[in-house]
């Protein structure tokens, strides 16, 4: 024997209507991948979902089960020739999208239903994996109330009006979140990965990269995603000490800069001398996939990340590359001295220059060299000649051929920071002087509301450091071309018409000022809500005196079974028989189950009269106050109109019955 | 058997905890007149094997949230966890309060299937979706299916076999839902105290009753019988005592006799023992047959059957009456 069966066993028969709307929810589920995936299966995904719609309206067959397989093994081929596999992040997630679309060909009863419900709340979560912002969380939401009045259509014979099925969906959805947010907080959370995450995991960003070619910068500007933000202890520092130092090129090919084939040296003590005073400042880094941490130049190896270490180029490096937004807090010196020391095959590696490549800037180089200048008055005419002679910044620099930096300095004299770091930087080392090219962001600008620093990707900056007086100093040849770009940023920089971006051009202040705004609640979106991990859970449950792990879980039982016992009891009251309206009648009613108690209840068939007298010749000895209490219902309910004495009347009567 | 159970226990832990359940519960039904209201603790509620799945789908998001950190992946996963459990809520809430009681028991011949009626009022303001009724018979599909508006009702029907003439008895039957999630599976037993009549099943036309001499026209002509007075006669060899005129005995040369005929041209009599030959049940099926004859000829009937004789009559009440003493035949002795 077991229970009864399920309702909806009955008919398993699927409404157009209700696969109509499922087709719609499929669409909105898909919608944020359709630009991810590849364009062959965002069409394919599209034409399956048109095919469904028509062959349910126009009553079309499915097709048979040979043309199913096919269908199958042809996707996962599609996939596996698009991504050169079937796992990992994109390839994966593309092989669930289309599998889901591919589900529709033989979608028919209920049960298809269901499976294809669970695996579109499943794909909801892969696009977290791509996009965190509010924007998608508040669409994700959306598509997960739809799903939700989905599911509660199927459980039903026959398809109910959306209306109905996304109030009571938006009811549950209103109704879990009290218990999702105290999952939230208080289910323990470990620091993962668990078993190691795919290499192309986290969301595909512009950022820096450890290697620089002509372009590559100004590449980057394009897009004004926030690389960081920073909140300074006390007054920030002026625009022009604000270098974030990144990644550290000391290997040339003739046209691209990269990190060389030697791991840096480690740092060693003695090779910084801090000066000045030092600023605290907390640096919130969007992940990038890449293992730097920016930090202002030049950051103290003092309580340092604990997978962060400080190497004698300077970078802050983790341990593994970054795929998650971090949070670290920083103590750096805008004034230093960077000395290291410097043995012979060191200063050989930091000044060779590819065989063969840029003739014209190693015989400029050689004639200062000849004219018997020193080394920091050859970095001086450098500057001066840059300055000076009719060079040009801007994102529209033309192409350069193979000897891109003779180019750069000779013909063309058009270029952006990397253009004119990396020219600089070659006409030192072909002068005998140590340099080197070293990228990362300068300036920022300041968000008013949240009062902490913003730098996107178009602070992405390149310049040079250079071997002068038996250390490393930091030589922007930018600053040199643009002053105006290190002080006021890249929008005062850039004269109109050399490729400034349009988000660049379009500014005003309201923009702005909106723009801040924005970004403030999307930081401490990220502060409160993403950056909600182990390290936060244990600060903030700390404060609360739940310090270990018991302690979290025995909280978290006791908050859900307590908030899951009040929403029973609300739920149950409004399953409770209804109220009656009429005041004489509520009186009725007490009566009633004060005999119901006695266990005396109406028949179907039996009058309050009847009723009554059935009792009254069981129980003679009610009589005396039961009677009139009866009469005067029958009198309120039926003979006279109400008012408020014959009721007052009445339920002294009701509340004056004695059984016993 | 034990070990047999344990597998079962193994195999399928909610099918078998379910069974445990249902045993338990159906010592436990009481029939009753109704209404049945079904209160709060009278509802078991278990996930189904989607409400297992949806837990498996949960599990496998959580893991991808912890490997990945991802905050808004621990969100959703969270929220439809939430979801899950107030689903729970949901659908015991979509069941308790209601009140059951029973339709009208239409009678029945033995062979047909039975309509049980039930009707199922929903006294709350909120209503009550997808509530199904069925019979507790392993993977027996949900019978009726209805959608309760606030404060109204429906009307439901089971259907049963009904082999045997006699009262049948509904039994207990189940009320369920699984609505608005489809995550859990929300029951309870209830047994209302009703019985259906079941008449005895009609034999194949084409026997007649005695004195009956075709279809269609009854004879009219006059037969020695036993049912009207008609006069006397002179005694003859073989009259017996009973029939004899004692009255006028004293006056008369010779003893007189009572003289009846059948009243072949208005009564019909159904009698059990113009049957001799069939069995019980066999005769019982006759007489009914003869019952819908003569009732569809419009010809006045009356049934004998041991112990209990209805006189003749027609019309739906007789017809009732007749059937029902047919039906019950042997019950009450």
């Amino acid at each position: 024997m077991s229970a009864p069966a399920a309702p909806a066993g009955l008919g398993d028969y699927l409404p157009v209507a209700t696969l109509l709307r499922l087709l719609a929810v499929l669409l909105l589920v898909f919608a944020p991948h359709a630009m991810r995936l590849p364009v062959w299966e965002s069409g394919f995904i599209a034409a399956l979902l048109l095919w469904r719609a028509l062959a349910a309206r126009r009553q079309w067959r499915m097709p048979p089960k040979l043309l199913r397989a096919a269908l199958v093994f042809a996707a996962l081929g599609g996939v596996y020739a698009s991504f050169g596999r079937v796992s990992g992040q994109t390839a994966g997630t593309a092989l669930l999208c289309v599998m889901a679309a591919l589900k529709l060909v033989e979608l028919r009863g209920r049960r298809d239903v269901m499976v294809m419900i669970f695996l579109m709340y499943f794909m909801l979560i892969t696009h977290f994996l791509y996009s965190q912002e509010i924007w998608t969380s508040l669409y994700l939401l959306l598509s997960c109330l739809a799903i939700t009045a989905l599911l509660i259509e199927c459980q039903h014979l026959g398809q109910l009006p959306p209306r109905q099925t996304l109030r009571r969906a938006g009811a549950m959805v209103a109704q879990a979140l009290p218990l999702m947010l105290l999952l939230f907080v208080l289910f323990p959370r470990i620091p993962g990965p668990i078993w190691g995450l795919p290499a192309d995991a986290g969301a595909a960003r512009s950022g820096l990269s450890d290697s620089m070619a002509p372009g590559d910068i100004a590449a980057l500007i394009e897009s004004d995603d926030v690389a960081f933000r920073v909140r300074f202890d006390g007054p920030a520092p002026p625009p022009a000490q604000r270098y974030w130092r990144g990644p550290v090129l000391e290997s040339f090919d003739g046209r691209t800069w990269s990190k060389g084939w030697s791991a840096p040296p480690p740092l060693l003590d003695g090779d910084i001398r801090y000066l000045g005073t030092p600023v605290r400042y907390e640096l919130t880094l969007e992940p990038g996939r890449m293992p730097w941490l920016l930090a202002l130049e030049l950051p103290q190896a003092v309580d340092l990340p604990p997978d962060a270490r400080l190497n004698g180029n300077g970078e802050l490096l983790a341990r593994r590359p970054i795929i998650e937004r971090r949070r670290y807090t920083l103590l750096s010196n805008p004034d230093f001295a960077f000395a290291p020391a410097l043995d012979a095959r060191q200063r050989q590696r930091l000044t060779r220059l590819p065989n063969g490549y840029n003739p014209r800037t190693l015989a400029l180089a050689r004639q200062w060299r000849d004219q018997g200048l020193a080394d920091a008055a050859i970095a001086a005419r450098a500057l001066r000649m840059i300055r000076d002679e009719n060079f040009v910044y801007t994102l529209r620099p033309p192409p350069l051929a193979r000897d891109s930096v003779d180019g750069f300095l000779f013909d063309t004299r058009r270029g952006f920071c990397e253009h004119y770091s990396s020219a600089f930087t070659v006409l030192m080392r072909a002068a005998g002087i140590p340099a080197r090219v070293v990228t990362g962001y300068q300036g920022g600008t300041l968000n008013e509301p949240g009062g902490y620093y913003v730098i996107t990707q178009a602070d992405a900056h390149a310049w040079s450091e250079v071997w002068l007086d038996g250390r490393w100093q930091r030589i922007d040849p930018t600053a040199a071309i643009a002053p105006s770009r290190i002080e006021r940023g890249l929008g005062s920089a850039i004269g109109a018409g050399e490729g400034l971006p349009d988000y660049l051009v379009r500014r005003t202040a309201w923009r702005d000022a909106l723009k801040a705004r924005w970004d403030w609640v999307n930081a401490r979106w990220n502060g409160l809500v993403l950056g909600y991990g182990p390290e936060l859970q244990q600060q903030f449950l700390q404060r609360f005196g739940i310090d270990d792990l018991r302690t979290m879980i025995l909280t978290l039982t006791a908050l859900l079974t307590a908030t899951m016992a009040i929403l029973g009891f609300v739920l149950l009251r409004r399953a409770a028989p209804a109220r009656a309206h009429d005041a004489a009648q509520r009186e009725w009613q007490r009566l009633l189950r004060q005999l119901a108690r006695r266990g005396y209840r109406p028949r179907a068939d039996e009058g309050p009269r009847d009723f009554v007298a059935r009792v009254l010749a069981a129980r003679p000895q009610w009589r005396a106050t039961l009677q009139p209490a009866a009469e005067l219902y029958l009198r309120n309910r039926y003979l006279e109109a109400p008012d408020a004495a014959r009721l007052a009347a009445l339920h002294r009567a009701v509340r004056g019955v004695r059984l016993s | 058997m034990p070990i047999r159970r344990i597998a079962a226990t193994l195999l399928h832990p909610l099918r078998a905890a379910q069974a445990r359940i249902d045993a338990w519960v159906m010592a436990r039904v009481k029939r009753q007149p109704g209404p049945i209201a079904i209160p709060r603790h009278r509802v078991y509620i278990l996930p189904t094997r989607f409400g297992a799945g949806f837990t498996l789908m949960l599990l496998v998001m959580l893991l991808g949230a912890m490997n990945y950190s991802n905050s808004m992946a621990f969100l959703l996963t969270f929220l439809l966890a939430g979801l899950g459990l107030v689903g729970m809520h949901h659908t015991h809430a979509n069941l308790v309060n209601l009140q059951l009681r029973a339709g009208v028991a239409r009678p029945l011949f033995a062979g047909e299937t039975a309509q049980v009626e039930v009707r199922i009022d929903n006294p709350s303001l909120q209503p009550r979706l997808s509530i199904a009724l069925a019979w507790p018979r392993a993977a027996a599909t949900p019978e009726a299916v209805a959608d309760l508006p606030a404060q109204d009702g429906a009307l439901l029907t089971l259907t049963l076999p009904a082999p045997r003439r006699g009262w049948l008895r509904a039994g207990v039957f189940g009320v369920s839902t699984e609505y608005p999630l489809g995550l859990f599976h929300a029951w309870t037993w209830a047994e209302l105290d009703t019985a259906l009549l079941v008449f005895p099943q009609p034999a194949p036309p084409g026997r007649l009753p005695p004195g009956t001499a075709g279809h269609g026209s009854l004879d009219a002509g006059q037969r020695p019988g036993q049912d009207e007075f008609s006069g006397l006669r002179a005694y003859q060899r073989g009259d017996t005592a009973r029939a004899i005129h004692w009255k006028s005995l004293p006056k008369s040369p010779q003893p007189l006799v009572k003289q009846f005929h059948e009243t072949l041209d208005q009564d019909l009599w159904l009698d059990w023992s113009a049957l001799p030959q069939l069995d019980t049940e066999a005769r019982l099926s006759q007489l009914t047959r003869w019952v819908l004859d003569a009732e569809t000829l419009q010809q006045r009937y009356g049934l004998r059957l041991p112990g209990h004789v209805i006189a003749p009559g027609l019309g739906d009440a007789h017809r009732f009456q007749c059937l029902k003493a047919l039906a019950l035949h042997g019950a009450e002795a």
